[in-house]
């Protein structure tokens, strides 16, 4: 995979700020978009922007193929044996808000228990809590060790024979340890558990195949992986999709609509209700070309000598943590890390007036702050895109950074 | 050195406060306590106050968060020392103004305050800078309510 190549396909990295050319180490927030992209992009507003599903007119036809299109691609791109399997959804929280609301509500009882991790984002969280609360169920959470990894030790007491789902992220957004997904959901499955697996952080960046998984549903953004913001997927094994009621309720979702009640299309029709983010969908099949262009084994490969680097030149560092795995087979392309004292929040400031942009924050990961005993860390992660260069850069700058904070100390 | 446009921000006086800061400490009694959180940073702060014939008497902050929002608080509780209720209420004002630019205080002798002025500046810190005051002004509505009652 030739970087240089690849930067000259992402218009935005050309970009100056305060001066300094554009160094963006935030793409495990969001990814930047390929020419491609953000062509599809204008091109269905330009010439083929028309509600779907509807029209009896070519142009809607046009579109509807154009948006079906883009389901087949993330079918195939995903391991999906069938295109039913996937629904659209607005992005990954939503994804899980249809899994927690709609399965949830009709399989988890008073008394049951969801099994979480330490690791998850507030989205793999929020919506079980909202989903335990309202049924008397219990939330449980698999611990992490001190390398940032998942205590499995007492899995086989945590899946219980009152736990209904393990939910549990593909890679952590602040850690970058990719977890032993497959491992866990045979587990689960072997006690007759059901697995969500948010896979957010893990699609961009590495192949997945559901099928050989066996996920029960798989949670992900377009955003994240080269596509544009307002498009999530959920996958879901068909028996258990058409086993529950719908997620949200209107228009494009039903069959027939009587005074007092309403029969469902098929799937997975039945989860996308209202007028979905057409074009962003259309634009989403371009990204999916491109990730496939280049090769997810390239990228996963790319990724794996970036992070080698960057734990290698950070770690260099005086008054550095590192947290997280530091073995590059168990985790991706995300470096969270804090620098002497000084708050990330304020690291963010100094590394923008060179033109890094990071992440400073509690990374949506509140419970894993408090894990680690921190109120927020700095966060660097890497895409395709990302070179050596930028990461020596962000080590130098660091050492910059701190020398500033503690002038006259 | 390429950190010299953050001069304004980061001053001497601001990174002094951080890294010393005053009356960062719980107090053993206190007439009224209360909590400010900022999302954005996870910036907390824990305001206590006891007052004296109606002037703060000891003031304490128990916080962790970025540099601007501790020094902030770190400059609050100096501020604030003997101070009357409805002189902090003013003060807050005055700090809100100060933080919104609606106010000029290049000529006025307001102390450590001043150094905060240089965070007009970069807008995404105003709300570091203001979290210690407006977690003030709840301490101060919250003991008005509870005195009133009594």
């Amino acid at each position: 995979m030739d970087v240089k190549k690849v930067r000259k396909d992402f218009p935005i990295l050309d970009q100056k700020t305060h001066g300094k050319p554009l160094v963006y180490l935030d793409s495990a927030a969001t990814s930047q978009k390929p020419t491609s992209v953000i062509e599809a992009l204008s091109l269905y507003y330009e010439t083929m922007n028309a509600n779907i599903h509807r029209g009896i007119y070519a142009l809607s036809e046009e579109a509807t193929q154009a948006f079906e299109s883009t389901r087949k691609k993330v079918a195939q791109f995903i391991g999906a044996k069938e295109e039913r399997s996937i629904v659209f959804t607005n992005n990954t929280t939503e994804a899980i808000n249809l899994v927690a609301a709609s399965w949830g509500r009709k399989n988890v009882k008073a008394g049951d228990e969801i099994l979480l991790t330490q690791m998850e984002h507030h989205s793999n969280i929020v919506p079980w809590q909202l989903l335990a609360q309202e049924q008397g169920a219990r939330l449980k959470y698999i611990p992490i060790t001190s390398e940032g990894e998942l205590d499995l030790s007492s899995l086989d007491s945590l899946l219980s024979d009152r736990t209904k789902i393990l939910a549990v992220t593909h890679m952590s957004n602040v850690l970058g340890t990719i977890n032993p997904i497959k491992k866990l959901i045979a587990k689960a499955h072997a006690k007759g558990i059901l697995v969500l697996v948010d896979g957010a952080q893990a699609i961009p960046h590495f192949k997945i195949d559901v099928t050989d998984l066996d996920c029960d549903f798989y949670a992900f953004s377009a955003h994240k992986m080269l596509g544009p913001t307002g498009v999530g997927v959920l996958y879901g094994k068909p028996h258990i999709l058409e086993s529950i009621p719908p997620f949200l309720g209107g228009g494009e979702m039903i069959l027939e609509v009587h005074e007092e009640y309403s029969t469902w299309k098929p799937l997975p029709y039945k989860f996308e209700a209202g007028t979905p983010n057409i074009g962003s969908v259309i634009a989403f099949a371009k990204a999916i070309e491109y990730l496939e262009k280049i090769g997810m084994d390239e990228i996963r490969a790319h990724e794996k000598a970036i992070t080698r680097h960057a734990l290698l030149v950070l770690q260099e560092l005086e008054g550095i943590t590192i947290f997280g795995p530091k073995d590059v087979e168990v985790k991706g392309g995300v470096v969270s890390f804090a620098l002497a004292d000084i708050h990330p929040h304020d690291l963010g400031q100094l590394l923008d007036q060179e033109g890094i942009a990071i992440r400073a924050g509690h990374h949506c990961a509140q419970p894993l702050m408090r894990v680690l005993n921190v109120a927020a860390t700095a966060r660097a992660s890497f895409y395709l895109y990302t070179t050596i260069e930028e990461v020596d850069f962000l080590a130098e700058t660091l050492k910059k950074a701190r020398r500033y904070f503690y002038r006259g100390f | 050195m390429a950190f010299e446009a953050l001069d304004e921000l980061y001053r001497e006086v601001i990174l002094d406060h951080f890294k010393s800061p005053r009356n960062h400490t719980p107090l053993s009694k206190f007439d009224v306590e209360q909590e400010g959180y900022n999302p954005l940073c996870g910036d907390q702060i824990k305001l206590q106050l006891e007052f004296q014939n109606g002037r703060v008497a000891k003031i304490g902050f128990i916080g962790k968060g970025c540099s601007i929002s501790q020094a902030s608080a770190s400059i609050l509780t100096e501020e604030v020392q003997g101070k009357t209720i409805s002189e902090m209420e003013k003060e807050i004002q005055f700090f809100k103004s100060m933080m919104q630019g609606e106010v000029n205080c290049e000529d006025q002798d307001i102390g450590d305050l001043e150094a905060l002025s240089g965070v007009r500046k970069f807008p995404v810190r105003i709300k570091c800078a203001l979290l210690s005051w407006t977690t003030l002004e709840e301490a101060l509505h919250f003991y008005q309510e509870k005195t009133k009652g009594a």
